[in-house]
């Protein structure tokens, strides 16, 4: 139960059972089977408060989800804390979360990133489409490729 | 007691004023009023959307799947869901009772699970309602308005559903997507290590949900007649209770009492509610409309959840819940509290009795013990219910003889208060909304009853909290004559 924190948290979400919102939680369990050294991956349903606690004692964390308006396959960007409308719902965005944590912490919020894989279908009951598919497999490439790297190589990577 | 407003006589002559989608509830809503030619609102709707395909995506899979897969319907509060299709799998393998363990295991996790729910409502969606008052400041009026004002409460918010969640996971072996209870019993029980972990911090978990009953009498009091009156509406409540008539919400008979207090049906037998519950269906709206049969369609509807809970039981058996509870049922003056708000101070009421119950099972012997499962002889029909955190939650399944279910029957929790919101909405307009010119503060305080309810209306989509608010106005055919558009921030402007 109380185990080692990793610096790099890959925190995926999303439903598995709505179609291509099943991209994060796919992403989750590929990744389960490899080791990555000094990762911690996370999922859930939906992003909520208590997450800011999972981001405490981190370096940096990659959020991943699927994106109905990302450019295919996948958009990699640099996150700031903000203030946003998911406020107003049961759910959370990475932005508003990192406002959470900056808040209960009285600290600026560690350095996050964002991997927005396009999805295309996301109604209850679909499976992932072909094409979230490809877009999900080339997501994972790359995220292999990028937990060895440093953060200031993210930071130059998600540059617009 | 079904409003005379809702449906109107002559809607060719009314103008419609539509507010979607409600902010800070789950999903997509959207409210339309209708007005007539003296301004006057003649209908109020609350138009949820995405009650679809469930059962369609539930028939077709073997039973044994249930418990699992029905979790996967709602992103918010997939425990209920959980815990309800494994009791009605229970009946399908032919389970009498349940050993203790599993009994007590499966309670420790529903306790997680209301606790945290409770907890996520009150300190994140509704306390920068009570705090701050109605017309406060969008901006202002969420989690960071109430963290900047208030940090040790919203600290307090997240520790609490943090707690809760970890009673989820180790009762149910997973974070999310848990298998803990399985047809007829659980599949593990709590090791001495996770018994300690949780009991390290129950103490404080108590301390604060003492305290936030505590905040939310002091709010209560301090505009007593104004929390009393808001949105309020004379209801028939429905709700389980034990067999001696405490607050249960894992098993029990069903009770509904009437706007008095008066009852209409006692410790029914939950798997014949098709015998005294029927469904309503609109031709507005695809949610249904529950209703007491014996009553019909027209005033048979009710309130489900934490205010008919707390009304409805006759005591709760943890001595600092029952307490609140007797203050809580004085401001009635001897009638069940019909108050709207009254929903949240009833919501923290049962969190303190949620901490306090989970702190009696964590020193229960028997959640650390080895007898998980019974069964007996199969049968093709399973019927629950339980009390999930927004209300009664209704699971029914018939299966063919190689357990594949070819019928489905869910009665959620929100479609239980359906009829209800529309009545607190309509109360809400017709006493505030006058004219064609919306404001801002009229539509925080239709936002602010619906979310009293904590109504749950879709899953985790990606569409959902991407939406501004946006409010239009129809004239009598439909066109759109005005339209507001309402940002997070607070900004509206008018985009016709």
């Amino acid at each position: 139960m109380n185990r080692k924190t990793n610096l790099t948290l890959l925190f995926s979400w999303g439903n598995p059972s709505r179609g291509d919102d099943a991209i994060g939680p796919t992403i989750y369990e590929s990744l389960q089977q490899e080791t990555l050294a000094d990762v911690d991956l996370l999922t859930d349903f939906q992003l909520q408060i208590e997450h800011a606690i999972d981001l405490e004692r981190r370096e940096r964390v990659l959020f991943i989800d699927a994106s109905v308006s990302a450019l295919s396959p996948f958009e990699f960007s640099r996150l700031q804390a903000a203030e946003d409308e998911s406020y107003t719902s049961h759910a959370m965005s990475p932005a508003s979360l990192l406002c959470v944590y900056e808040k209960i912490n009285r600290q600026a919020a560690l350095p996050a990133f964002m991997l927005s894989v396009r999805g295309y279908e996301f109604d209850l009951g679909l499976p992932l489409s072909e094409k979230a598919k490809a877009n999900m497999n080339q997501a994972i490439n790359f995220i292999q490729q990028l937990v060895s790297r440093s953060t200031e190589d993210w930071n130059k990577l998600a540059e617009p | 007691m079904s409003g005379e407003l809702e449906t109107a006589n002559n809607p060719e002559n009314l103008e419609r004023i539509v507010i979607e989608p409600v902010t800070r509830v789950e999903g997509h809503g959207k409210v339309t009023l209708l007005q007539d030619k003296n301004k006057q609102i003649r209908q109020a709707r609350l138009h949820i959307v995405e009650f679809r395909g469930f059962e369609k995506f539930i028939q077709g899979r073997p039973y044994w799947e249930l418990p699992v897969l029905v979790q996967r319907l709602c992103g918010i509060c997939p425990v209920s869901h959980h815990l309800a299709a494994a009791k009605a799998t229970d009946m399908l393998v032919g389970t009498q009772q349940l050993t203790a363990t599993a009994e007590k295991i499966r309670r420790l996790m529903h306790f997680g699970q209301t606790l945290q729910s409770h907890a996520l409502h009150f300190f994140h969606l509704c306390s920068p309602d009570l705090l701050f008052g109605f017309d406060d400041e969008v901006r202002h009026r969420n989690i960071v308005g109430v963290i900047e004002d208030h940090p040790e409460i919203a600290r307090q918010g997240v520790l609490l559903r943090k707690y809760g969640q970890q009673v989820i996971q180790l009762t149910s072996g997973k974070r999310i997507h848990g298998t803990g209870a399985i047809p007829g019993g659980v599949n593990k029980s709590l090791s001495r290590e996770e018994v300690d972990f949780l009991l390290k911090d129950i103490e404080q978990i108590i301390s604060w949900s003492v305290d936030a009953v505590m905040l939310i009498k002091r709010i209560f009091f301090e505009q007593l007649d104004y929390h009393l009156a808001f949105a309020t509406i004379d209801s028939n409540m429905l709700s389980m209770v034990r067999s001696d008539g405490a607050f249960d919400i894992y098993d029990g008979g069903l009770r509904a009492r009437d706007k008095n207090g008066n009852t209409i049906f006692d410790h029914n037998d939950y798997t014949g509610y098709t015998d005294y519950i029927k469904e309503g269906v609109k031709n507005w709206s695809y949610m249904k409309f529950p209703f007491i049969e014996s009553i019909g369609a027209e005033n048979g509807w009710y309130r489900v959840g934490p205010l008919a809970r707390v009304n409805n039981c006759d005591f709760f058996d943890t001595p600092l819940a029952e307490k609140e509870r007797l203050e809580f049922k004085a401001i009635g003056n001897g009638r069940p509290v019909q108050s709207t708000l009254g929903y949240h101070w009833a919501r923290l009421i049962e969190l303190l009795h949620c901490s306090e119950a989970i702190k009696q099972l964590l020193h229960d012997p028997d959640i650390s013990g080895n007898d998980l499962i019974s069964k007996g002889a199969m049968q093709n029909c399973g019927i629950s219910v339980i009390e999930a955190p927004r209300g009664t939650l209704f699971h029914h399944y018939e299966i063919d003889d190689d357990g594949i279910v070819n019928k489905a029957n869910l009665i959620v929790s929100t479609t239980n208060n359906n009829q209800a919101m529309n009545e607190s909405i309509r109360q809400v307009a017709s006493h505030y909304l006058d004219g064609n010119q919306l404001t801002e503060p009229l539509l925080n305080q239709i936002e602010v009853a619906i979310r009293a309810y904590d109504p749950c209306l879709s899953c985790a989509t990606h569409a959902m909290g991407k939406m501004p608010l946006e409010i239009s106005l129809l004239d009598e055919n439909d066109k759109p004559v005005d339209r507001l558009h309402k940002r997070a921030t607070g900004h509206i402007e008018r985009t016709l």
